[in-house]
């Protein structure tokens, strides 16, 4: 097995126990990622010197007993959404294009600490608005298992960066599914911590009462042990909550026996593609055999989670985007005339159609005479679903739902019709609404080969719930990983079928 | 002019908080320092920075609410006023809008005539300050400075409940002092820690509704104030008098003109699309809060002028004037601790205090003598070591440089000669030199033997005692 197809827990037990070193594991992973990002793009920035010396600094750390946790040395990449000092910090927005933030985002130093290597910076959707990591700036992700088609999003550089093997693992962020959804579209597994789990300091902010950065790994082991270096209470993010017990791999036990599950009839219904309806019910079945008690539900307001969410995160984004002017960082448009004229120009070349968008609908719902009828009302949805989800949690320890609607649609499909890809965050929006934690593993692969997510998610703070229910299911199922000897063939391969 | 008038004033009030760190970060928010050195990622705006508020801050909003009689929203948050201006780092201020940290309080001002009047306080709310915009003729460029980004501010919007300009100074000078006296600023107007919005608006007298109101901004003094609203007042009754009507716009007023220009109208004003900040908590303000800051509230100004009054038997005047300065009240009650004579101390501060603070175009707050000097001083004249006209002289020593008075008057030479045998001899000498006064005197004028004591003390370069002079003149002239 080569060195690539490894867990980052693997890998990290191999340096530890020095049947190789951490320069060896980047060295690695560097020449996968030139080989393979050609056919997948799953980067923005590769930091080739910086990974081999920070590498070789980690490896002495580890040799001198000072680094003894189960990630140190793992090479991994991070989200270009989130500050790393002295390293291009994108958004992959043409307005960030060359800014280089001087500090790095807390949650990222949690990982340093415990001797991550960071690869470099990975592609997503521009200010991650987007399902398919198409509205970058930059160019397009392409999904491992079949580059004609979209990795997800908005966090798809990470997930596809995983599924290629071209990282040990990487951080996301989810504000509507952006962790979970591609999770699913690459075959990976990713979690959306509960709100406030990790810090938010330095994540460039999309929807900030939403925003949650979270790990995207091979497997459940994977992300426990991650999150559990991630997570934390920090005096610089106000909103990130002091929790009793940031525990969560004991959580990885082989037991779901008396587990109550419940699968919201309304997630099943239209608009669910076939096969994935199929391979979740069929997970459920795997979970219930396990001796998990399973029942249907009505979840109700899942039609309001859409409508609330695009108005909440609009809002909040145009608010936090204003920054982007042209006048501290980023870009500048190179001729203006006056201040105003700095300011919109800078903005109108520097920001894509997707981001606009939402700017203009978040400013238009927050303005004077509209603030009540849309953003409070929004707010208002927005405090019912948390109640809603409440009341099914009084019955059940898990909720069990696909993570998207759908497998990866083809590239170039879903931008023509926004609002069929709003709705196919239908799935995961309401747990950002309600700031639950979501989990996406794989639980199979539709017909053309592309892989399925089952999403489960837990009340708050109940990480370890989901975590159980899905390493219990996962221990059922064999890891998958695409092909990547010849990473172009798989479209053809289609295009043959098709 | 055939109608009657009434102007009808509120004020909105901006107060930077002496916190010794900005609202939401850690940076210093000391005065001075060069361009962006008191800055960090938070106060200029850097992505995926978050704001952390500084406790001090409501510790400080909560003391001057509770001083201004105001209702505390125990749950209250920060808002986003969303704005493009360079000097705005994020592009937004955090503010409050929906849920002001004080509401529905008053203070009591004394109105011209003597009588007591309240004004009510609409609000209170936080909010952080911008930086400063440098415009650079030389290179036809702009600059920013974001070390005041972040520095502390609070807001008090009162109601429209002043007629005139001598009650907005009085409502000025209360804020002040209570502020002052509760150590949350040193709300200076001239340097801009205290800054004054006028809103004024005026309506025939008897009218039930208010006329449309201005805001005038940029004034920078009480009298700048004054002339704003007297210029203001007759620059809206005039456009009535012509028929014409006032419009509700934002007026920047030039002192130096003495006249004001429009900066932008109501219809222009900016949709600040306030919301709730996302990165801010609800702030909950716990009843033992409240109390803990109720409990460590200090002496307020109205307070101290009762209590000079029954424990130091000073009347009102003198209290009051004393008082307005919370330094030279200190000055005073350590004086007073160190030698008595409450009146003698509230003396010196009031005339010869006062008259210097004047002649060197200086404020109370700046007095820099120490309080062991001036009790050393008032010590020596009670003694008569020194008579009235030295010490005058000493005390202006000891107010320009805090001079120890016993060295000095040591050193100069100025101790009051006590030595009889020398003053009679002297006196002699005077009055053998004048015979003319002395005549005078002997024929009814009692005025010259002012002129014969002068002499004496012109003599003795001042350092005799007058009473002394005084009687050995009349002893001498009588025989």
């Amino acid at each position: 097995m080569g060195l690539s197809e490894l867990t980052a827990l693997e890998l990290g037990r191999q340096i530890k126990e020095g049947r190789v070193t951490a320069v060896e594991a980047a060295r690695e992973a560097l020449e996968r990622i030139k080989d393979l990002e050609p056919s997948i793009h799953a980067y923005v920035t590769v930091d080739e010197e910086g990974a081999l010396k920070r590498a070789a600094q980690v490896q002495k750390q580890i040799e001198a007993g000072t680094l003894t946790g189960p990630l140190a040395g793992v090479p991994m990449a991070v989200k270009d959404n989130m500050c790393t000092k002295g390293l291009k910090t994108t958004c992959s927005s043409r307005i960030l294009y060359n800014f280089i933030p001087t500090y790095t985002a807390q949650a990222v130093l949690n990982l340093e600490q415990a001797g991550a290597v960071i690869l470099g910076k990975t592609n997503m959707d521009e200010f991650a608005m987007g399902s398919t990591t198409e509205t970058s700036a930059f160019g397009v992700t392409r999904n491992p298992w079949n580059t004609e088609h979209v990795p997800g999003g908005s966090s798809g550089g990470s997930c596809a960066a995983v599924a290629a093997g071209e990282c040990f693992y990487a951080l996301g962020s989810d504000t509507g599914g952006s962790i979970r959804q591609p999770s699913s579209f690459c075959g990976v597994t990713g979690i959306k911590p509960t709100y406030g789990t990790v810090s938010r300091y330095g994540l460039i902010a999309y929807g900030s009462s939403l925003d949650q950065i979270g790990p995207v790994a091979k497997d459940v082991s994977d992300c426990a042990a991650i999150l559990e270096t991630l997570a934390g209470q920090d005096p610089k993010d106000s909103t990130s909550v002091r929790r009793s017990s940031y525990d969560f791999t004991s959580a990885l036990v082989d037991d779901v026996k008396g587990m109550r599950i419940g699968v919201p009839q309304s997630y099943l219904g239209e608009g669910l593609d076939l096969e994935v309806r199929e391979a979740v019910l069929d997970a459920a079945r795997v979970l219930k055999e396990k001796g998990a008690v399973v029942e249907y539900f009505d979840l109700k307001l899942t039609d309001y989670a859409i409508p609330a969410y695009y108005v909440i995160a609009s809002a909040e984004a145009s608010s936090n985007l204003s920054r982007f002017d042209g006048v501290k960082y980023g870009y500048r448009t190179p001729d203006y005339e006056g201040l105003h004229s700095m300011y919109k120009k800078s903005r109108s070349e520097g920001f894509g159609p997707e981001v606009k968008r939402r700017i203009m609908l978040g400013s238009f719902v927050l303005s004077s005479g509209y603030y009540d009828a849309y953003y409070l009302k929004a707010l208002r949805t927005k405090a019912l679903i948390k109640q809603e989800f409440d009341r099914a949690f009084g019955r059940y320890d898990v909720i069990l739902a696909p993570a998207s609607p759908d497998t990866a649609p083809r590239l170039g499909e879903s931008l023509r019709d926004p609002l069929k890809m709003y709705l196919g965050d239908i799935y995961t929006i309401s747990v950002n609404l309600a700031g639950l934690p979501g989990i996406s593993v794989p639980c199979g692969r539709d017909s053309r080969g592309l892989p399925i997510g089952l999403q489960l998610i837990g009340d708050c703070f109940k990480e370890k719930d989901i975590i159980r229910a899905a390493y219990a299911y996962e221990r059922t199922r064999n890891r998958e990983m695409p092909d990547m000897s010849y990473p172009d063939l798989h479209s053809g391969k289609e295009e043959a079928r098709s | 002019m055939s109608r009657q008038y009434e102007t009808v004033i509120g004020l909105e009030v901006h107060v930077e908080l002496a916190t010794k760190t900005k609202i939401f970060c850690s940076c210093p928010t000391a005065f001075g320092g060069a361009p962006n050195t008191h800055t960090c990622p938070v106060c200029t705006g850097m992505p995926g920075s978050l704001p952390v508020l500084n406790k001090q801050v409501v510790e400080y909003a909560l003391t001057v609410g509770l001083a201004a009689n105001c209702q505390i929203n125990q749950y209250c948050r920060f808002d986003r006023k969303n704005y493009f201006y360079p000097d705005n780092p994020q592009n937004y201020q955090i503010s409050q809008l929906y849920l002001p940290i004080c509401r529905d309080g008053w203070v009591e001002i004394e109105t011209v005539s003597g009588g007591k009047k309240r004004v009510g306080i609409h609000e209170i709310h936080m909010e952080e300050d911008a930086g400063k915009l440098i415009h650079d003729e030389w290179e036809d460029c702009s600059l920013v400075d974001y070390n005041r980004s972040g520095v502390p501010l609070i807001e008090i919007v009162s109601e429209p409940d002043m007629r005139n300009a001598e009650e907005v100074i009085a409502y000025l000078e209360k804020l002040r002092l209570i502020i002052q006296y509760l150590g949350a600023s040193d709300c200076k107007l001239q340097e801009g820690s205290m800054r004054a919005d006028v809103n004024l608006s005026v309506r025939e007298a008897g009218a039930l509704e208010l006329g449309t109101r201005t805001e005038m901004k940029n004034l920078n003094s009480f009298k700048a104030i004054a002339r704003a609203i007297e210029g203001e007042r007759k620059r809206q009754i005039e456009l009535l008098e012509e028929g014409k009507r006032v419009v509700q716009e934002t007026r920047r007023w030039d002192d130096n003109k003495e006249s004001s220009k429009a900066m932008r109208s109501k219809e222009d004003a900016q949709d600040y699309r306030y919301f709730p900040d996302p990165d801010l908590v609800p702030l909950v303000i716990s009843d033992e809060w409240i109390e803990a800051v109720k409990a460590r509230q200090p002496e307020l100004h109205t307070e101290k002028i009762i209590r000079y009054m029954e424990e130091y038997g000073l009347p009102r005047y003198d209290a009051g004037l004393i008082t307005s300065s919370k330094h030279m009240a200190g000055l005073f009650e350590e004086t007073v601790r160190l030698c008595g004579r409450p009146k003698e101390v509230s003396n010196w501060l009031m005339v010869e205090a006062m008259r210097l603070i004047k002649e060197h175009e200086m404020d109370a707050d700046h007095i820099r003598f120490s309080p062991v000097n001036l009790a050393a001083l008032i010590r020596m004249v009670e003694q008569g070591d020194i008579n009235r006209t030295v010490a005058k002289t000493v005390f202006e020593e000891i107010f320009d440089k805090d001079v120890e008075p016993e060295a000095f008057v040591e050193e100069k030479g100025l101790k009051v000669v006590n030595d009889e045998g020398a003053l009679r001899s002297t006196i002699e000498r005077v009055l053998a030199a004048n015979p003319q006064s002395v005549a005078d005197y002997h024929g009814g004028k009692e005025r010259a033997m002012g002129y014969l004591v002068g002499q004496t003390m012109r003599a003795m370069k001042g350092k005799a005692d007058p009473a002394m002079v005084n009687q050995i003149v009349k002893e001498l002239l009588s025989c």
